[in-house]
């Protein structure tokens, strides 16, 4: 193939001289217009529809949201305005609505625990930061022990004991989320591995499991976690009342997440594990450091995406009478010393608010990995 | 090397460093430790059950259950038994699980294929009704629905009216309902005939382009034929149909179909939820087909409404079905959350009052999961089917 | 009784086990290994509740999630209420600490769940004894503490002054209550037809009716009352006067723990025969000093109530000294001296034309 007689002649054989780049891309204002909202006569129309449509639903919203909304003063300035947001209502709330009844005195260790894990995180997922090994140390194995000994308290350290039933609000919210994404991952994980694994039994216990927890609605199995469980276990292993519905909900998205990992899994060509065997590494060490890393690199916006639904399914456990974010809200929204036209709305909003922040929050951060991994790939 | 290649078959004898005799140990362990699990849990299960008088039986299931269920599709009254009120609740779920499949995927496939729009503004609208929804929880979604818009409509006596009959208010939305006279059967008649004849039409028309090429306005035959010849025979047959006008009579309108403002609630709120779920998955489905897919069928000389159909649509559908179906199967558990809003489904009241009126928690919960198991293993199943049928062949 | 059912069970498993696997050794392993999990599983099944109670050293108590009057927490999770006192005396009795009991809202619809499972060691909610939860449920009363009946609730502006008048009324009602059930009778046997719209949680019921979604509001009297303090337009709306059934409200315990179920229910008869005898919360030591044999029993200061019912000696004045005797608590959550301002009705003493009575202490 190299021999230069092969060449076709016409093929030049020297490289041609660059060209200038190429000059004035950037459209007009007039022509993006054009190009972008009235290329034909249909697309023109749509467009007209569709800002009418987004530019009312803006306008409904700001105006419920600032310019009709009560912003100042209390409960009969609400009453009186039916058009906008109530928000003293939640400035009042506030308090309930983080903590739950969560002791007053004892709540700056509900704030400590969550500025330590908000510090962690945050250094957990800059990029650029240093020693982000340290940090994931810190937070999946010190941070839990921190956390517990913080938020439910050990006597000898002068830290009162504050029993499970008294913790609400979004302390529930985020302590539930948190546990859920960092145990549903290695468990996930593990279930992917062994339903691909060559071991009959091990590879049919994996697959019954993944598949019956998919197929059942949540709050049943949160019902029987939380109401049948002490029926069917002793009661020496019948964990706290908070901690069945974090169980649940570990295993219960670690089932979503054992998918998105073997899809990984299937994705890493099969001359990765043959070269690996060739190796003679053994099959842990090979999963470990050859296998899982790529696919789990592939699946990230996947594993991203089942958090993000993890983290919406917390919401449920009100089903079994814990007070958590959204029950808070609902608590909050039904005092009748606060009854006014624009309650509900105004507690829907806020807590669409807080939940959308977390969650896209969340998307867009996987977003940019992926990009950033994308333009590894290209290099 | 040679040597130990060659020497390792004959000892072969039963060693703890060969990987089969492993794999038999490990699975030997996992076999015992989770039938000791399992046993262990059954035995605990009787025997607490037994000790505290729990039913352990089935036999509650045709003792009359006494209470009352409002919207019901099937005939159910408060003298019916516990198991008619468990098939009450497995219609109402499926029922509006597969509206909501409906609305979702028309809704879902509209917010796809908008997304992908050259116009500006369409598309960023439909990319944000996407990033909206999609990152708030769906119980929020359905008690907003519920709360704050649904029971936000005025009382009956200040219902909103529509036109033909229809009222809206915060009990519902009623309208008339049909009332069919004799000769409706011939209606029917006539629409199955027309079913019969669309088929025949269908497969002669498949035969004639095969043969020559030629297209034969299939659509617009078989739509015609649909419509049209039940149409005719209606009126020939002196329209044998009447509305029962809703009238404002005491409480509420009597008379007519009254449409319970849970069931919309969980309807929209389903329908939008799953939306916008769908609709990310119609548009990467439809931005997986290679780009050169619509130059050559533009190069052949294909209209842009034909590519999308012909070339594009059926390529994307095959990398859309399988998290299609699995939208659909979370969307019909995710009706569970029916209880939270007060519509009668399954669990709402077969796994909630029928529960509590006979205390048989564990066979109640046992149906109920394997209900939904059943839902999730028939729709699995019908989605390896068509994973067959429509996989790419090979060379 | 449990040896016998384990070892039927352990049977069974070993016969499931024969026919998956063959060779004897193995047999014998697995035989072992499922005998010793289920002997290590079945172990403390069917402990004493008082027992645990008394090495948890804490309550577990099942109460309404929110019922003003009754069970009710304030934004700092602290409960109080007439249910909620009699759990606090439960642990009065037990723990003698009024304070150690752990509350469990739950909704109507999960509470005998939560009591037949073990989950809460007592139910003491607005739960009504009839036969049947008496019998299928696994569960036992141990007493009235509130009679009650059902009635209903609408808006004045309906203009309705009869029960009679409700045909085609859409109601809100409880899940898993005898509401329903009531509703159902009471309708079919007048010929009347209703629709309902049923929630799991109380307060959502409360909410629905009070937004309009019901035209009615059914539950006991006493929780309909209560209810006006969580509505917005509660002047508004009037109790009709018939009452359509009865409803006795009490505490439950699981059945086959016959001493856990004399606990319930001396705890709150020992409250009724207080208020007999005039003990209160106030003067219940010098009671002990009293000369009345009846009062010196009750007290401990003779007799052996206590020893007996497996608690201290002092069981009963904790109890009075803690929390007070029926009357006290009575009037202190529902009655004349809380916002509800209920009559005593028929929850007054038997020999001041109510229903309450307790046996003779002896």
């Amino acid at each position: 193939m190299s021999d230069q007689s092969l060449h076709p002649p016409l093929v030049n054989s020297s490289l041609l001289p660059p060209m200038a780049p190429p000059c004035g891309i950037r459209p007009s204002p007039a022509t993006w217009i054009r190009k972008n909202l009235f290329s034909t006569p249909f697309s023109g129309v749509l467009t007209i529809c569709f800002t009418v449509l987004a530019a009312w639903l803006l306008h409904q919203f700001v105006s419920f949201a600032v310019l009709d909304a009560v912003w100042a003063g209390g409960q009969e300035e609400c009453r009186a305005n039916p058009d906008g947001a109530c928000w003293p209502f939640i400035v009042e709330k506030f308090d309930y609505l983080r903590y739950g009844a969560y002791p007053l005195s004892e709540r700056w260790r509900v704030d400590l625990t969550l500025a330590i894990g908000a510090v962690l995180i945050v250094w957990l997922l800059w990029k650029r930061a240093p020693r982000r090994n340290l940090a994931a140390l810190l937070f999946f194995i010190v941070y839990p022990v921190v956390a517990f000994v913080l938020l439910r308290g050990v006597a000898s350290l002068n830290l009162p004991v504050i029993d499970t039933v008294l913790w609400g609000g979004l302390l529930i919210t985020l302590l539930m989320s948190v546990v859920g994404i960092v145990f549903s991952l290695p468990i996930g994980v593990l279930l992917a591995l062994g339903r691909r694994s060559e071991l009959p039994l091990v590879r049919a216990v994996c697959v019954i499991f993944i598949e019956v927890v998919r197929g059942v609605p949540f709050i049943t199995v949160l019902f029987m976690a939380n109401f049948m469980m002490p029926l069917f276990v002793p009661d020496y292993l019948t964990p706290d009342r908070l901690l069945r519905p974090l169980i649940a909900i570990a295993l219960f998205s670690s089932a979503y997440m054992a998918e998105v990992v073997r899809a990984g899994l299937q994705a890493i060509p099969k001359g990765q594990y043959e070269a690996a065997k060739a190796l003679g590494v053994s099959y842990f060490t090979m999963m470990r450091l050859i296998i899982l890393p790529q696919a789990l690199t592939i699946v990230i916006p996947g594993i991203v995406s089942t958090f993000i639904g993890l983290f919406k399914d917390t919401t449920l456990v009100a089903i079994v009478g814990i007070a958590d974010f959204l029950r808070a809200v609902e608590t909050a929204r039904v005092d009748p010393n606060w009854a006014g036209p624009t309650i509900s709305s105004t507690g829907y909003l806020f807590a669409g608010l807080v939940y959308w922040i977390f969650c896209f929050g969340m998307s867009r951060y996987s977003q940019s990995m992926e990009r950033e991994l994308a333009r590894g790939h290209k290099s | 090397m040679s040597d130990v290649l060659l020497a390792a078959p004959s000892r072969r004898s039963l060693s703890l460093h060969d990987a089969k005799v492993r794999g038999i140990i490990y699975q030997l362990l996992l076999a015992v430790s989770l039938l000791a699990l399992a046993v262990g849990i059954a035995v605990q299960t009787a025997s607490n059950m037994r000790a505290r008088g729990i039913p352990l039986s089935f036999g509650f299931w045709n003792e009359a259950a006494g209470f009352d269920i409002n919207q019901t599709l099937i005939p159910y009254d408060t003298l019916s038994t516990y198991g008619q009120a468990f098939w009450v609740g497995v219609v109402n779920t499926l029922y509006v699980s597969l509206l909501g499949i409906v609305l979702a995927t028309v809704l879902g496939f509209v917010v796809g294929i908008a997304r992908l729009s050259p116009n500006w503004i369409v598309s960023k609208v439909a990319a944000s009704y996407v990033e909206i929804i999609r990152n708030i929880p769906l119980l929020l979604q359905l008690l907003f629905w519920y709360n704050a818009v649904l029971k936000a409509l005025p009382a009956p006596r200040a219902s909103i009216e529509l036109p033909g009959g229809i009222y809206l208010n915060n009990r519902g939305l009623i309208i008339p309902e049909i009332q069919l006279y004799e000769g409706a059967g011939t209606v029917e008649l006539a629409f199955l005939a027309a079913t019969i004849f669309c088929g025949a039409f269908w497969s002669y028309a498949r035969r004639a382009q095969n043969r020559t090429g030629k297209q034969l306005p299939v659509l617009w035959v078989i739509l015609a034929a649909l419509i049209g010849l039940p149409l005719i025979v209606f009126l020939l047959v002196g329209s044998p149909v009447s509305f029962v006008m809703p009238e404002l009579k005491g409480f509420n309108y009597r008379g007519g179909h009254q449409l319970y403002p849970e069931f919309a609630a969980l309807l929209i709120g389903l329908s939008v939820y799953t939306a916008s779920f769908i609709a990310e998955i119609v548009r990467s489905g439809i931005q997986a087909v290679p780009k050169g897919q619509t130059e050559a069928a533009h190069a052949l000389g294909l209209a842009p409404g034909k590519t999308l159909r012909l070339v594009i649509v059926p390529q994307a559908l095959r990398i859309i079905i399988p998290p299609l179906t699995s939208q659909y199967l979370n969307l019909t558990k995710n009706s569970s959350l029916a209880v939270f809003i007060g519509y009668p489904d399954l669990v709402q009241i077969f796994a909630g009052t029928v529960l509590n009126q006979t205390g048989a928690a564990v066979q109640v919960m046992a149906i109920t999961l394997s209900v939904y198991l059943a839902i999730s293993l028939v729709m699995s199943m019908a989605m390896n089917t068509f994973n067959q049928r429509f996989a790419i062949v090979e060379r | 009784m449990t040896r016998m059912n384990l070892t039927n069970n352990e049977a069974c498993a070993t016969l499931v086990l024969h026919k998956k696997i063959r060779g004897t050794k193995m047999q014998a392993i697995l035989k072992g290994l499922v005998g010793a999990a289920v002997g290590l599983v079945v172990s403390n099944a069917s402990a004493a509740t008082i027992e645990d109670v008394k090495k948890n050293g804490v309550l577990t108590c099942g109460t309404n999630s929110a019922t003003a009057g009754f069970s009710l927490p304030d934004n700092e999770g602290k409960w109080t209420g007439f249910v909620v006192d009699y759990c606090r005396a439960v642990a009065a009795a037990v723990l003698g600490d009024a304070q150690k009991v752990r509350f469990i809202p739950l909704t109507p619809k999960d509470r005998f769940t939560a009591l037949q499972s073990g989950e809460i060691d007592i139910l003491a909610h607005n739960a009504t004894w009839t036969s049947s939860r008496d019998t299928s449920l696994g569960i036992l009363f141990a007493g009235t503490y509130f009679y009650d009946g059902q009635g209903f609730m609408v808006r004045k502006a309906e203009n309705i002054g009869s029960a009679k008048d409700l045909d085609g009324a859409s109601i809100c009602v409880t899940q898993g209550t005898t509401t329903e059930l009531n509703l159902a009778d009471y309708f079919r046997s007048h010929s009347m037809s209703y629709s309902t719209v049923g929630f799991a949680d109380e307060e959502a019921v409360v909410k629905a009716y009070d937004e309009g979604r019901c035209d009615v509001l059914s539950a006991d009297t006493s929780t309909l009352n209560a209810s006006r303090q969580r509505m917005a337009k509660a002047d508004d709306s009037v109790v009709l006067p018939e009452l359509i059934s009865k409803e006795p409200l009490g505490p439950a315990v699981r059945q086959g723990d016959d001493h856990w179920l004399n606990v319930a229910k001396w705890t709150l008869l020992v409250m009724v025969a207080a208020e007999e005898l005039g003990i209160t919360s106030q003067n219940v030591d010098e009671m002990k000093s009293s000369d009345n044999p009846n009062i010196r029993r009750l007290l401990g200061a003779e007799g052996s109530l206590g020893k007996d019912l497996g608690l201290g000696d002092t069981w009963s004045v904790d109890v009075i000294k803690q929390v007070g005797n029926y009357g006290e608590v009575f009037d202190r959550n529902i009655g004349k001296a809380s916002p509800l301002k209920m009559e005593r009705g028929l929850n007054a003493l038997w020999n001041q034309g109510g229903l309450q009575y307790a046996p003779p202490i002896r």
